[in-house]
């Protein structure tokens, strides 16, 4: 329930009609919300074989790549919108796939685990890694590679002189504003290159 | 799975000279075709499939000999290109050998064989007279265009010189243009053909023989470049003919050997050696960026309106994923819808013929949507 609430809190950043890019798009879910509902047109990023199936059967265009390559086929600013939503922290050049995301997008939205939520707090003062509905894995078995917390982004978002137009926490299929540090599970940013209109 | 069962090939005449790339006019000529499937009342659901190097206008199904066609794992009822929905076209090529015009018809203006005076064929031109084969069927716009290697240049070609005559663009284990790599080994088997003493210049049918020694090295030569090197590692890897080494150098001791001189034996005994010639020298001349100031992004600013789809094959180091994306970059560029996948196959280039689950469900899956549009 929540991630359909999630999935259409993050639709909402996206001006309609757009041109978007999604790094990581998954089965291409959010990309057919935002066809369907918003006009949106453009491609999913996606490296295993059953999504980029999925987004086929779904009639959603996509390229199977491997992030981890970069972005070397799209042109500087050649999107409205690159969405990279549950992805950075699987990728190993997370600083570099930030700027790469700044560079071919006028706007850069990216979601990701906060590792600071409360919950995770909790498991680490116990002595033991976190396992939420979040982070669902056991730590020697988890594919995020890169853990961070909403205020560490700020910090990266910052030295990659990435302009944050919008930040929130998601808990629970709601918006969190007030302290999502603290209290928000996922960690949502909303961004665009600094000395740049992207209004 | 079904087959087709026994198909027959048809033939068209087309009175109309066509003119090449080359300058040259083709004053008439036939091609040979096959049909499976029935063309739907709006016309809407044709799909026309290019065949390759050394392929013909055989797709699917049983000929008379009771060969199963070159694709007939993708193509067929209730196959990834479902005959009970689509009409499925394959055509073979002018200068091929197989039924359509080539070098071992008559010159009309000569009244000889034409043998080495036949003009040279480029992808663009075979993608006129394919042109003109749909529509004298009856169809003003394929659903789609779809082919590998060579095959999948004419999907491409036929997108930048006639893009309103089809909608959807299937190019498999494909490239923009040859590197100088895939050019020196066409190079090599032409020299293998050309030097033959049994070649006459290309003019050997009057002489009543057949370079076939220069055809079985011009084989083995591209069987290489067809196989990835770990899959011939597993399949042959250093094992023998027999178990006690003859210590010769002539003969033959590895498994290799012998699997490349059987099918240099079988090539050389139906394919003409002209038509080699041809079809390398088609593929050499395939550049569609060279006119556009070596930008393929210009090359296909004509084809917005078309939908592609492109897949390589992770061990295909004869047309790499690199060169797919090569293509890929330059339909982004203009904004151009594309599906691109990228399968982890370990056959080499071979991969498109063979029958992969990853594969054949991305392309089951595109044909589905294709067959949505029409069905709407």
């Amino acid at each position: 329930m929540s991630e359909r609430r999630d999935l259409e809190i993050i639709a909402d950043l996206v001006p309609a009609g757009s041109r978007v890019l999604d790094l990581g798009c998954g089965t291409g879910e959010l990309l057919a919300h935002l066809r369907d509902h918003k006009g949106c047109t453009g491609y999913g990023i996606e490296l295993d074989d059953a999504n980029v199936l999925a987004c086929v059967q779904r009639g959603i265009d996509v390229i199977q790549l491997n992030l981890e390559d970069g972005l070397a086929l799209f042109d500087d600013h050649s999107f409205d919108v690159v969405l990279q939503l549950d992805t950075l922290q699987h990728l190993r050049k997370t600083e570099n796939m930030l700027r790469e995301t700044a560079r071919v997008g006028r706007i850069g939205i990216v979601s990701f685990p906060n590792f600071a939520h409360w919950a995770n707090r909790l498991h680490v003062l116990q002595g033991h890694m976190p396992i939420t509905r979040a982070l669902p894995y056991q730590w020697y078995d988890t594919p995020n590679i890169r853990v961070g917390t909403y205020a560490d982004f700020k910090v990266l978002a910052q030295r990659c002189g990435l302009t944050v137009t919008d930040s929130f926490g998601l808990q629970g299929g709601l918006v969190v504003r007030r302290w999502p540090n603290l209290r928000a599970s996922v960690a949502v940013f909303r961004f665009g290159q600094r000395l740049r209109s992207d209004r | 799975m079904p087959s087709l069962g026994y198909v027959t090939a048809q033939q068209m005449h087309f009175s109309e000279p066509l003119p090449l790339r080359s300058g040259a006019l083709l004053p008439a000529y036939e091609l040979r075709f096959e049909t499976y499937g029935r063309l739907n009342a709006a016309r809407s659901n044709a799909v026309l499939v290019c065949h390759a190097l050394n392929a013909s206008q055989h797709v699917a199904g049983l000929d008379a000999q009771g060969q199963a066609g070159w694709w007939d794992n993708l193509v067929g009822p209730g196959k990834p290109l479902d005959t009970d929905r689509f009409f499925v076209i394959g055509v073979n090529n002018l200068g091929s050998c197989f039924g359509s015009t080539g070098p071992m018809d008559i010159n009309p203006e000569t009244g000889r064989v034409w043998g080495a005076d036949f003009p040279v064929v480029t992808v663009e031109d075979w993608v006129d007279a394919q042109v003109r084969l749909v529509q004298r069927l009856g169809i003003t716009q394929l659903a789609a265009v779809l082919g590998g290697s060579l095959g999948g240049m004419q999907a491409l070609a036929w997108t930048l010189r006639h893009p309103d005559k089809l909608r959807h663009c299937v190019a498999v284990a494909t490239a923009p243009n040859l590197s100088a790599q895939n050019i020196a080994f066409n190079e090599v088997a032409r020299r293998a053909i050309v030097t033959d003493p049994d070649f006459h210049g290309g003019h050997f049918y009057e002489h009543g023989v057949v370079p076939q020694r220069g055809l079985r090295v011009a084989r083995m030569i591209g069987h290489i470049t067809y196989l990835a090197e770990d899959a011939m590692e597993t399949k042959f890897g250093r094992e023998l003919k027999s178990d006690v080494l003859a210590y010769t150098t002539q003969g033959v001791e590895f498994q290799i050997e012998s699997y490349l001189r059987h099918q240099g034996d079988k090539f050389s005994a139906y394919f003409d050696a002209n038509t080699y010639l041809l079809i390398t020298r088609a593929l050499d001349y395939f550049d569609p960026a060279r006119e556009h100031g070596g930008s393929l992004t210009q090359a296909f600013a004509g084809a917005k309106n078309n939908r592609y789809l492109l897949v390589s094959f992770s061990t295909d180091w004869r047309f790499a994923p690199a060169r797919s994306r090569e293509i890929v970059k330059a339909l982004v560029d203009n904004r151009i819808a594309v599906n691109y996948a990228e399968i982890d196959a370990p056959h080499g280039h071979d991969a498109f013929l063979l029958e992969d689950p990853r594969y054949h469900g991305v392309m089951r899956a595109y044909f589905e949507r294709i067959a949505q549009e029409f069905a709407a």
